[in-house]
């Protein structure tokens, strides 16, 4: 069943359409990719799919989630859903968690707040979540600053805080970008495990065709605000229709081609 | 503030940048700012030419007398002319806030240029005296130099310049400082570009709209600082007319005559305002990523 | 910890080393005769000569300096000139005007100007968030003299409420009168002061609003004012600290001005007194006290702002 679905969904600051006519629809267990170029306009997508856009800019169309349009509501309505039924892991974990506080209480937060757990039990979920994510000691772990954790972490936690209160769908808006290689891949999957596991429903936002490729089974491609191309993952890789896909697809076969021998190799 | 966000703004505002620039002077505080502050410079430069009486014009028949169309601001307890005391109190408050500025100036930033060019223990030495300038507040610097050298205008200049100096070159060491940092002066450095190069050609076209913005706002606390000294009796001395020593003045007779009161202080208010105000709009005007930042940061 | 405390200790020793060496070069070796300058013309040689002899500037600079320091070091800041006195008395006399007026004024904006600044900031597009923002501008760009002498004005003159100025001659013994003679100055203070509050407390709430983390934390399901509440103490916390630093030092150098308004007899009135009177040792000594607080002041506010950064704490 579909949990969330856009229709036309455009994004404009002061008159100018930063998003044009964007419609995308994410069931559990769906596994859908968006790529673009930087500034294409995915990751206003992705805030837009929240209620999170700067003020200033203004959307019309239609976000259904579960059925009810949500463009334009109030705070109140969008709090009811954000958490519980769409989640999202941004770039760059460092800043997206708290500095000061310790990361298990950030995994125990959303739980306190949407299922009404005490302090306690929140812990001990947030202790649960931490192991879930393959973190290490998670007993000792919840007590540590975000910068006393490696990149890689920091990322598990947050992805441990984005799925707590079981969300539907989770939008990861380049969740690797930020990381090393080798970390990139063990974060991928983990994501992965977690979607077979959970049966969330993933939109992945990425600038990066070969990583998109390995995760998501649809592909969108997105450029100046515009879908330019929807499709199962293979037929777009194999038959890019339009002009941009196809230069997607054979810049990223050459990379593909230049690095194969150093990935067999001896690579870092 | 998220990366996809500023590159957002960006593609969608770089195509018509100089439209922006346009825009940006008619910044609404940038307009007000520079309308509050001519209008306080046009009563200074007028007063050099012309003023409803002279300075030491009494009128003993008309004293404490409200506003009436031979006394537009009212007179005070000697029967001056309170609307001339204003301008030529006007031509005080600037040419104070001016010179003191400039002192400020001429000491700190070659200052805090030093601090961000030197090395870790000359920078150090430097920011130790910049805290303790910072410390040793004006008013009590201005009162130091008073009591040995009695209240003049000079004095009160010198005391405002160099209070307000160890913020000029704080700021200034920290801006110049992050330009020093940037990859495109490690490479000017290691093709062997002398230091003084890099402050000419790197540094300063990055920092000086920065420190146009902190001049604004440091003439703005020259002029109250050196309405405060004039009001405690520690700055211009009498004749030469001041906002502060006319409010001092008119303290005593505030229960008889308190529109006296109202104008010099709204003289003040009008002038500070008027800076601030316009040094917002130069940041906004200068600055286009600060513009940008803070558009992409507000959510 | 205690390694940073021991350096930060010897650093504020140091700063006050040096600004009491800045007091008493700006007054001895700049060019001019103290003694010189404090008696009225033509006055007799004699006189020159007992001023002198009585300031220390008869004897060699060098001397004269390390005598300053040895007194400072052990708290003896002179007598003055004219009424003998010692310098730390008269100062110790006027504190209990000075000390009640900074300090009630200082909590007092705390308690008005936060959650005020926090609103201006959460609701910085409504026009109450507008109006707040711009009272503050106008609060700080209005000299603190001016809104004490309207104050006067409209609750001394106009409605007779409590008195123009002035301090009860017996002090705290009547504490009603010492109270009602310092309720105005208090309330003008805290204007003052709570106006540059508002201002920085609305501009470090914006700071933690624009923080990724509190997008995230909205990404979960939080309000903004809960989202706000979840981390901007914490987040907050060191910048406020050292708000409350330069808050607490510019409430001590307001009182000198507030004391002119309203006539109290505080430290600031003292200084301002002396210096008109060219009381050389008061005015050195008060004005090498007013900076050593606000040196010391700085010193808490590095140790405390470390103690609520963890992040601090680790680097040297």
């Amino acid at each position: 069943m579909t949990v969330l679905e856009t229709t036309g969904l455009t994004i404009t600051l002061d008159g100018q359409p930063l998003v044009r006519d964007v419609s995308l629809s994410l069931a559990a267990r769906d596994r859908v990719g968006l790529i673009g170029e930087s500034g294409s306009g995915k990751s206003l997508t992705a805030l837009a799919l929240l209620g999170l856009l700067p003020p200033g800019m203004r959307t019309s169309g239609r976000i259904l989630i579960d059925g009810e349009d949500h463009l334009g509501a109030p705070d109140r309505r969008w709090r009811r859903v954000r958490g519980r039924t769409v989640s999202i892991v941004f770039q760059e974990p460092l800043t997206a968690l708290d500095p000061l506080m310790p990361v298990g209480r950030q995994i125990a937060g959303p739980l306190r707040l949407h299922q009404g757990l005490n302090r306690s039990d929140a812990e001990r979920r947030a202790i649960e979540w931490c192991d879930r994510v393959h973190l290490p000691d998670p007993a000792r772990l919840v007590r540590a600053l975000p910068h006393e954790l490696s990149g890689g972490q920091r990322q598990r936690v947050a992805l441990a805080m984005a799925l707590a209160c079981r969300p539907r769908v989770l939008i990861a808006d380049e969740p690797t970008t930020a990381l090393d290689v080798t970390v990139q891949a063990q974060i991928l999957t983990l994501l992965d495990e977690l979607i077979e596991e959970t049966g969330v429903g993933l939109l992945f936002i990425s600038h990066d065709l070969p990583v998109v490729a390995g995760l998501a089974r649809h592909l969108l491609v997105m450029r100046t605000g515009r879908l330019v191309e929807s499709g199962p993952v293979d037929d777009v890789l194999r038959r890019p229709r339009s002009g941009y896909a196809r230069q997607l697809v054979a810049s990223a076969a050459q990379v593909t081609r230049l690095a194969r021998p150093s990935v067999h190799g001896e690579y870092r | 503030m998220s990366t996809p966000l500023v590159e957002a703004v960006e593609t969608v505002e770089a195509p018509d940048a100089p439209a922006r620039r346009r825009r940006g002077w008619r910044s609404p505080s940038f307009l007000v700012g520079a309308a509050l502050l001519l209008a306080v410079l046009a009563l200074a430069l007028v007063s050099l030419l012309w003023s409803p009486y002279g300075l030491d014009h009494t009128d003993p028949t008309a004293r404490l007398a409200g506003p009436s169309p031979q006394h537009w601001a009212g007179t005070d307890r000697l029967g001056r002319d309170q609307f001339t005391q204003l301008m030529l109190g006007a031509r005080t408050a600037m040419w104070i806030g001016l010179a003191s500025v400039a002192v400020a100036f001429v000491i700190g930033v070659p200052l805090g240029l030093l601090a961000a060019a030197a090395g870790r223990l000359a920078e150090n030495a430097v920011v130790g005296v910049i805290d303790i300038v910072i410390a040793f507040p004006t008013l009590l610097l201005a009162m130091l130099l008073v009591t040995v050298y009695g209240a003049s205008t000079a004095v009160a200049i010198s005391a405002i310049g160099i209070g307000v100096s160890a913020e000029v070159a704080r700021l200034t060491r920290i801006s110049a400082s992050r330009v020093f940092t940037q990859d495109y002066v490690l490479a000017a450095r290691t093709c062997g570009t002398g230091p003084l190069m890099i402050l000419v050609r790197h540094v300063l076209p990055n920092i000086w709209h920065t420190l146009l913005v902190q001049a604004a706002l440091a003439f703005g606390v020259a002029v109250i600082a050196e309405a405060s000294l004039s009001y405690l009796g520690l700055g211009t001395p009498p004749p030469a007319p001041s906002w502060g020593r006319m409010l001092q003045e008119a303290q005593s007779t505030v229960s008889v005559a308190p529109w006296n009161v109202l104008l010099p202080g709204l003289a003040v208010a009008v002038t500070v305002v008027g800076v601030n105000l316009l040094g917002d709009g130069l940041r906004e005007v200068l600055d286009p990523q600060l513009r940008q930042e803070r558009q992409a940061g507000e959510r | 910890m205690l390694s940073y405390l021991i350096r930060r200790v010897a650093w504020l020793i140091g700063s006050l080393f040096v600004a009491g060496s800045a007091v008493f070069f700006l007054l001895r070796v700049l060019p001019g005769d103290p003694a010189v300058t404090l008696l009225a013309v033509g006055s007799s040689p004699d006189q020159i000569d007992a001023i002198r002899h009585q300031l220390g500037t008869d004897r060699p600079v060098l001397a004269q300096y390390g005598h300053w320091l040895g007194d400072l070091a052990t708290g003896n800041l002179g007598d003055s000139l004219f009424t003998q006195l010692p310098v730390l008395d008269q100062i110790a006399g006027r504190l209990p005007v000075t000390v009640p007026l900074a300090l009630s004024a200082f909590v007092l904006s705390i308690i008005v100007a936060v959650p005020i600044g926090v609103f201006a900031a959460v609701r910085r597009r409504g026009l109450l968030g507008v109006a707040v923002s711009t009272l503050a501008q106008l609060g700080i760009a209005l000299p603190i003299f001016w809104v004490g002498i309207m104050v006067v004005w409209l609750v001394a003159v106009q409605w007779r409420a409590l008195p123009p100025g002035g301090f009860p001659r017996t002090g705290w013994q009547d504490p009603g009168a010492a109270i009602q003679s310092l309720v105005l100055p208090v309330a003008t203070l805290t204007i003052a002061q709570g106006s540059v509050l508002v201002r920085y407390v609305r501009s470090a709430t914006l700071d933690v609003l624009s923080q990724e983390y509190v997008r995230t934390a909205r990404s979960l399901g939080y309000s903004l004012p809960r989202a706000l509440w979840r981390h901007g103490p914490r987040n907050g916390a060191a910048t406020v600290v050292q708000i409350l630093g330069i808050l607490l030092a510019s409430s001590l150098l307001g009182t000198v001005v507030i004391e002119s308004v309203f006539a109290l007899p505080g430290l600031g009135s003292l200084l301002l007194a002396s210096v008109k009177a060219r009381d050389l040792p008061i005015v050195q000594g008060t004005v090498f006290l007013m900076t050593a607080t606000v040196l010391v002041v700085g010193l808490v506010v590095d140790v405390v702002q470390r103690l609520v950064d963890p992040r601090l704490r680790g680097s040297a």
